[in-house]
């Protein structure tokens, strides 16, 4: 049957874009784990790094509603500290390296968080 | 009843793997069944094709949907009756796209008196729509976990999914319309008595598994929200087939990959072939241009039938009497 | 007519039983009227078909071959592997239901199982088990049955209660055809001898005679001239028609119903004009005298047997192309199988028209024409004088018949012709046409009065589109290019829409048709009057 041609090319490409990660793996080599560079000497994070992890980005959240919807810049961390509510005041005053601290983790997960749509991206060379 | 036996299944299995891969089968269910699922679900779909494809098509039989192309004159319907191989092909992909023949769908009813009402009824195709096509944005959009870099083509369709930016992290559309286009293909089979009377474990089954496989996701994206970097270096070992198990990822998550491993490997046995079968479809794919062009049975047999010669030596008398010629006197 | 009246069939109850579908129980005894009669032996006999003997459904005792159950698995196995039609529609069903309630006997009968989805798990429950691995191993879990009596039994019942018309695979997003299921099971059933006599006998006579009625070819010739004298008393126009004879420009073949019996014969007499009119070299084959075939409600082997003579025909009487009758699933066999079956049709020229010159390029292989496309390039080239005022006593409708619609596409010729020789002329709702077109309820060998129940409730969603547009607007009149359907639309019609009769198309065009030598007409080709006594004035 001259069809058959057709279905096995058209079974083969399934295939092969069906493998295609194994493809890309292959091409581009053993992929790195990231590696988020700490710069500061700072022990800690407002909250425990597990904690910071996981949770970042609701923290982060959280800041932007109580510092722009209600004007409280003041955040009272769970083993009591506080800090001040900034995104370039207080978290880029340790992590200063956005591209390899944020951008570690995002880039290699593909996640693009807004938070540089209003903030300003600290200048860095590259 | 069959819905409940495929739900306590669907759970089970997710039961079996959050639990084993907390008592130390990591491996097992991140490694070894996903490897064994992936090849279950490759040779079995080839398999199925190829079976498919060594069977003959002795007929041109589509199922002609519209006007032939006939006279100058008239005007053909080039999509639901083509007659040219490319006609045939848009009429398969715009199946495959749209779902062009659920689209005609109907509903009849029969009112006071015997009288059927016929009208439209577009919520299977919907329905059928919705599911699909958010079912593909999530399995496109998982792909960042099993590539490095990330091509920028599954940034923008993640962009897309989560446009309206609400919550944290941002809720992806097709989340939503994925459970809720499941739980209608699911309601409608159960509300209509005449579907439950045909449905089968085996349309409850896949559609448990796949409410299975987007709310285990969805509780993980939401609500867990296990280290997904970890979970990344599981899948890119898988897919660089060097596999490792990064220590502290939640069990959840080898429940919800148990779950899809499940699928691949049921896929294959199952009603789901659908997703190979519609571009085979003889009604569907060839051209509806019989009388102008031959079709070949490779198998055509030798059939004489009664021949004419036969059929006048039988009537000969009567055929002379009434004068109607004949080729031997 | 059954003992039921109207409002009795109508009483349709929906509601699926309790017993599951799968497991089988048909009482043939409470179910009379439903089913049609057995083949009967002497037929069987003939055509060498297996397990010739008598029996009846009611019977306990079917007397299959000992080892049936073999027979059919092989049969089911040996068809797979030639039909992928078959394999893939048995693999991709979803059961999604869209196909539910577009089978006419579903809504006419309201038995879940002849939802098209069900009617091919009949046959899909016996395939899981035998031949896939989730059916071998799960059983009925897996939806998969083994083939017993009583699933046997069922098989008869359902596949010979389906029409083969084709309306669910229009529906169906994987384009799944249970006309390709029923016709496969009715193979596989014909193979331990369980098939209908109203199949049967027109497939042995036709085989014998040249056609399903049995019609010899000295009957054929008396019937060919008593309708010549009928016309010429309607008309005042001798027609000529010759028999096996060698060197016509064209052979002409029409199913057999239409020199038999009324409605058909006025639609033959329309041919007869027409051809007549114009001087076509012609001539008509005692020899191939059908252009049905029941061989495609019986096995592809026997479409293909009975189909031999048209082309075998055509080459010994050295024509040079052949045209083909109103008839619904004749052209379903002569556009999708002859040519395949039969062909190549080398000796034959493609097909022109001698009257316009038209090449007729969409049959250049087959070399076959349908008379609708012949008579629609007449009318549009201005080659007929037409008077449409002698229809003005006809309200007229078209009802499209199910092969041509879903298994051709010949939707609008016969609406030209009907629009340029009738001037009121009505379509039914859209639902219920053209693609969408609901079965006659009684093709496929099912036309047989044993049958009546069954027909009439298979009918009853065209006969109540029909009931719309007289309603509305005064219908009297179902025109149709299916010599099954003149049959058996007419007793649906007596049934259901009392008012309405039935026609092929060629008999509105012989009503019309003005021709040199014609007496003033005054009545039409059935020797009804005409409207207010139009007719003469024009003729």
């Amino acid at each position: 049957m001259r069809d058959r041609g057709r279905i096995i090319t058209g079974l083969a490409v399934f295939v092969a874009v069906a493998l295609a990660p194994v493809w890309q793996a292959a091409l581009h080599g053993a992929a790195r784990r990231p590696d988020p560079k700490i710069v500061t000497t700072a022990k800690q994070c407002v909250e425990p790094t597990a904690a910071m992890r996981r949770d970042h980005m609701e923290l982060l959240n959280a800041w932007r509603d109580t510092v722009v919807r209600r004007g409280q810049r003041t955040y009272v961390a769970a083993d009591g500290k506080t800090v001040t509510m900034s995104l370039t005041g207080t978290c880029m005053k340790c992590h200063p390296n956005k591209k390899e601290f944020c951008d570690a983790c995002h880039n290699y997960l593909a996640v693009s968080p807004y938070c540089w749509e209003c903030h300003i991206e600290p200048k860095e060379k590259s | 009843m069959r819905v409940v036996w495929s739900f306590l299944l669907v759970v089970l299995l997710a039961a079996i793997a959050f639990f084993g891969a907390e008592a130390g089968g990591q491996a097992l269910f991140g490694v070894v069944f996903p490897y064994v699922a992936m090849v279950v679900f490759l040779v079995g779909i080839a398999a199925r094709v190829l079976s498919w494809a060594r069977s003959t098509v002795p007929f041109r039989i589509p199922t002609t949907c519209g006007q032939q192309r006939s006279l100058p004159w008239i005007k053909p319907a080039p999509l639901d009756n083509p007659s040219t191989g490319r006609g045939a092909a848009a009429r398969v992909l715009l199946e495959v796209l749209t779902f062009r023949s659920l689209f005609r769908n109907t509903r009849s009813e029969l009112r006071p008196g015997g009288r059927f009402t016929f009208s439209p009824d577009k919520w299977l195709w919907a329905g059928a729509l919705a599911f699909h096509y958010s079912f593909l944005v999530v399995f496109l959009r998982h792909y960042r976990f099993f590539a490095e870099p990330v091509p920028a083509v599954v940034g923008w369709i993640e962009g897309l999914d989560g446009f309206f930016q609400v919550g944290l992290p941002v809720v992806y559309l097709t989340d939503i319309v994925l459970v809720a286009a499941l739980g209608f293909l699911l309601w409608r089979r159960l509300e209509d008595a005449r579907l439950r009377y045909l449905s089968l474990h085996a349309d409850y089954f896949p559609l448990a598994l796949l409410l299975g496989i987007a709310v285990t996701g969805v509780l993980l994206r939401y609500f867990v929200r296990p280290d997904v970097v970890r979970v990344k270096e599981l899948a890119i070992g898988l897919v660089g087939l060097h596999p490792a198990v990064p220590q502290g990822i939640s069990p959840l998550v080898f429940a919800h990959i148990f779950l899809v491993t499940v699928l691949l490997a049921y896929f294959p046995f199952s009603k789901l072939v659908h997703m190979a079968g519609v571009f085979l479809s003889p009604t569907r794919n060839l051209a509806n241009d019989n009388r102008m062009r031959r079709h070949v049975n490779p198998w055509n047999p030798a059939i004489v039938g009664h021949t004419y010669a036969e059929w006048e030596h039988e009537f000969h008398d009567k055929l002379k009497a009434s004068g109607i010629p004949l080729d031997e006197e | 007519m059954p003992e039921k009246t109207r409002d009795e069939l109508v009483q349709i109850d929906f509601k699926p039983p309790e017993r599951e579908w799968m497991d089988p129980a048909i009482d043939f005894e409470a179910r009379r009227g439903t089913w049609s009669y057995p083949g009967a032996a002497k037929n069987l006999r003939y055509l060498g078909f297996p397990n010739p003997r008598e029996w009846s459904p009611t019977d306990e005792d079917w007397q299959l071959p000992e080892n049936w159950q073999q027979i059919i698995h092989d049969g089911l196995a040996e068809r797979l592997n030639k039909y992928r039609s078959l394999k893939l529609f048995l693999d991709v069903c979803v059961r999604c239901g869209a196909c539910a309630d577009k089978c006419h006997f579903y809504l006419g009968s309201g038995d879940p199982k002849n939802m098209p989805v069900l009617r091919a798990e009949l046959l899909r429950s016996v395939y899981r088990n035998d031949f896939t691995a989730a059916g071998k191993i799960l059983g009925r879990i897996g939806g998969a049955r083994k083939l017993t009596p009583a699933v046997l039994k069922e098989w008869f019942y359902y596949f010979y209660q389906c029409t083969e018309c084709r309306r669910c695979s229009v529906f169906c997003p994987y384009g799944i055809d249970t006309a390709e299921i029923t016709m496969l099971a009715r193979e596989l059933l014909n193979l331990v001898g369980l098939n209908i006599n109203w199949v049967i006998e027109p497939v042995a006579n036709c085989d014998r005679t040249g056609n399903h009625l049995g019609i010899q070819p000295h009957t054929f010739k008396d019937n060919i001239e008593f309708l010549v004298d009928e016309l010429e008393g309607a008309t005042g126009v001798r027609v000529a028609p010759s028999i096996n004879r060698k060197g016509a420009e064209l052979l002409f073949v029409v199913p057999s119903a239409d020199y038999f019996a009324e409605p058909g014969i006025y639609t033959f007499m329309g041919y007869l004009l027409l051809l007549h009119a114009l001087g076509v070299d012609y001539t008509l084959s005692a020899y191939a005298s059908e252009g049905g075939n029941f061989g495609l409600f019986t096995s592809h082997d026997t479409i293909k047997r009975l189909n031999y003579k048209i082309y075998h025909e055509a080459k010994r009487l050295g024509v040079k192309w052949i045209l083909g009758g109103e008839c619904g699933h004749m052209w379903r066999v002569i556009h999708q199988y002859m040519d395949t079956m039969n062909g190549p049709a080398d000796f034959l020229e493609p097909p022109v028209s001698p009257i316009t010159g038209t090449a007729f390029t969409n049959a250049a292989a087959t070399k076959m024409v349908h008379i609708c496309e012949f008579t629609a390039d007449l009318i549009k080239h201005g080659k007929l004088r037409l008077d449409p005022s002698r229809n003005d006593h006809l309200r007229v409708t078209f009802h499209d018949s199910c092969n041509p619609a879903r298994a051709m596409g010949i939707l609008e010729e016969p609406r030209y012709i009907l629009r340029s020789v009738a001037r009121n002329f009505f379509e039914m709702p859209e639902n219920t046409i053209r693609e969408q077109t609901f079965c006659c309820g009684a093709g496929a060998g099912l036309g047989n009065d044993e049958n009546m129940e069954m027909r009439l409730r298979g009918g009853l969603p065209r006969a109540n589109a029909v009931r719309f547009v007289h309603e509305k607007h005064g219908v009297n009149r179902l025109a149709c290019i299916c010599a099954i359907d003149r049959a058996t639309l007419t007793t649906l019609m007596e049934y259901w829409v009392p008012e309405v009769d039935v026609s092929g198309v060629h008999e509105l065009v012989g009503n019309a048709l003005v021709i040199d030598g014609e007496k003033p007409r005054d009545t039409d080709l059935r020797g009804r009057p005409l409207a207010g006594g139009k007719g003469d004035a024009d003729a």
